[in-house]
């Protein structure tokens, strides 16, 4: 500092202001509006289904979902239905997750035929709608290929989703530093090793938050399934509602279903990111 | 020089696109020889060092290490990344491994070494660095000058015949410089063949036994230190060392 330029502390004390409020006093006009559109809500969804004459029968739900036979748990068709949703997702997620490694490298490789075969497919698979490929997977390649119906709806949900999965996977890889490979390569390590001990253990964290996406993207895709007549969840709400007529009741349930499913695999998720990132 | 040189590079050209990174490139290497590359930003240094352990793919002219031609055989390929060792300017290391684990990879990947025997090799390298105390650390909780003197560790580990410094000092805050350079030293003490892209002038005078200065992707000169900086011949080079030596 220039001379002269120093200052007592003493002399320049600011005079005291009010403590900072705490939060709810601060956020109080987002409060307000909160609570006003959320009555508003409530009152529309009230009195819209007062003024449909609508009558909830809540207690005729249960049924569907399970029955206490001579002691036993029966399962109910909504259940049943959920199993086969879940079996599916099961199965495709394992494929689509192989199907997205193996591509997301094959456009990585520099290959001029990987990278062509596996543009191809992803550009394919992303630009038309998985409800049209559901078809075509069933009424062609599964009669070619000699599938049932089931595994047509696996594979067109594992190729569907795999496309998705490829490109996190190739975003992932891409953003660990050239120096690594530098490095992985300085020291004789070969493309596997390389992949293996090096790139993947930095890449998986980053693709773990966007993959819980194409995840539970892939269980919701999955009630298409029921286009090409598979029992899944969403099936089996459409049977009991062209039987009871419940409508509100059954798909609200099924909604809640789905909900219960994509929630908890979003946890699980997110605990696996945690300890990856720990770990 | 009486016996076979250990790395030699005979008419070397390479391009980036358009651009002519070397031109004309030779030299000749003997086993246990040091060599500090100098030059301005540009010229071509790192491209050099890169393409003798093929980081670089050279275009023209031959390269042969210890009686091995770098060509397009990936088994050549493969066999001089392991008698050639790198070192980075920005160090490199594996963020999520130990530092023990980083120096003990490649060794059980590359060469096959049993566990132990790899563990005790690192260990022994980490002490020649002088940090076998961090050895359960990880990297992010290392000053820069202990990550590079890991990463020096790492690539000897490999117990490789040549070794490649890429400004190794660069990236370093001013005071860790030394700590670095003092294991470079040790390390040319030991006979290890060396090339080593640097600005410390100090460094250069102290170990190497040729000077090779290079502008615009040529060699421009190549001498003893002591004839380099006392009397540079071409004036490129006497330009160069006046800006880098006088601050």
């Amino acid at each position: 500092m220039a001379d002269g330029a120093t200052i007592e502390d003493s002399q320049v004390r600011l005079p005291p202001r009010p403590r900072r409020p705490v939060w709810y006093r601060r956020q109080s006009f987002d409060l307000l509006v909160f609570a006003l559109l959320g009555a508003g809500l409530v009152w529309i969804a009230v009195h819209g289904a007062q003024s449909m004459g609508y009558r909830w029968q809540w207690f005729r739900v249960q049924r569907y979902l399970w029955r206490i036979v001579d002691g036993e748990i029966i399962w109910g068709p909504l259940i049943q239905g959920l199993v086969v949703t879940l079996q599916i997702s099961a199965i495709a997620m394992a494929i689509a997750l192989a199907l997205g490694l193996v591509v997301g490298l094959m456009r990585l490789s520099g290959g001029i035929m990987a990278g062509i075969v596996s543009t191809a497919y992803v550009e394919v698979v992303r630009n038309t709608p998985i409800l049209v490929q559901m078809l075509i997977f069933y009424f062609i390649i599964a009669q070619i290929l000699g599938i049932n119906r089931f595994w047509s709806g696996v594979l067109c949900l594992a190729l569907y989703q795999g496309a998705f999965a490829s490109e996190i996977v190739r975003a992932g890889i891409l953003s660990v530093r050239k120096g690594q490979w530098e490095a992985a390569r300085s020291l004789g390590l070969g493309r596997l090793d390389t992949y293996r001990d090096v790139v993947l253990p930095q890449a998986v964290p980053l693709m773990l938050p966007p993959l819980a996406g194409v995840l539970v993207n892939l269980v919701k895709h999955s009630s298409i399934v029921s286009v090409i007549a598979i029992f899944d969840l969403t099936t089996q709400g459409r049977t009991i509602v062209s039987d009871t007529f419940l409508a509100f009741e059954i798909w609200l349930t099924v909604a809640a279903l789905y909900l219960v499913v994509t929630l908890t695999l979003s946890g699980f998720v997110a605990w696996l990111e945690r300890r990856v990132a720990t770990g | 020089m009486t016996a076979a040189p250990m790395i030699t590079m005979t008419g070397v050209n390479k391009w980036f696109g358009r651009f002519h990174v070397l031109k004309d490139i030779d030299l000749a290497v003997a086993a246990g020889e040091r060599i500090v590359i100098c030059g301005p930003s540009g010229s071509g240094k790192s491209t050099l060092i890169r393409c003798i352990n093929r980081l670089e793919e050279h275009d023209e002219g031959r390269i042969v290490i210890d009686g091995i031609e770098l060509d397009e055989d990936t088994r050549n390929i493969a066999a001089i990344r392991r008698e050639v060792g790198m070192v980075f300017q920005q160090f490199n290391l594996f963020p999520h491994l130990t530092v023990l684990e980083n120096c003990v990879l490649a060794q059980r990947r590359a060469r096959g070494t049993p566990r132990k025997e790899a563990e005790a090799r690192a260990m022994h390298y980490l002490e020649r660095v002088r940090i076998p105390e961090q050895a359960g650390k990880y990297p992010a909780r290392l000053s820069g000058g202990q990550q590079q003197r890991v990463a020096i560790a790492r690539s000897l580990c490999m117990e490789p015949k040549v070794m490649l410094f890429d400004e190794p000092t660069s990236a370093l805050d001013p005071e860790m410089i030394k700590e670095v350079l003092d294991v470079m030293i040790d390390l040319a003490g030991t006979g290890m063949t060396m090339i080593v892209v640097t600005h410390e002038m100090g460094f250069a005078r102290q170990v190497a036994d040729r000077m090779v200065f290079m502008d615009q992707g040529r060699i421009v000169e190549a001498a003893s230190p002591a004839d380099f900086f006392a009397a540079p011949k071409s004036d490129r080079a006497s330009l160069f060392l006046s800006r880098i030596l006088t601050h």
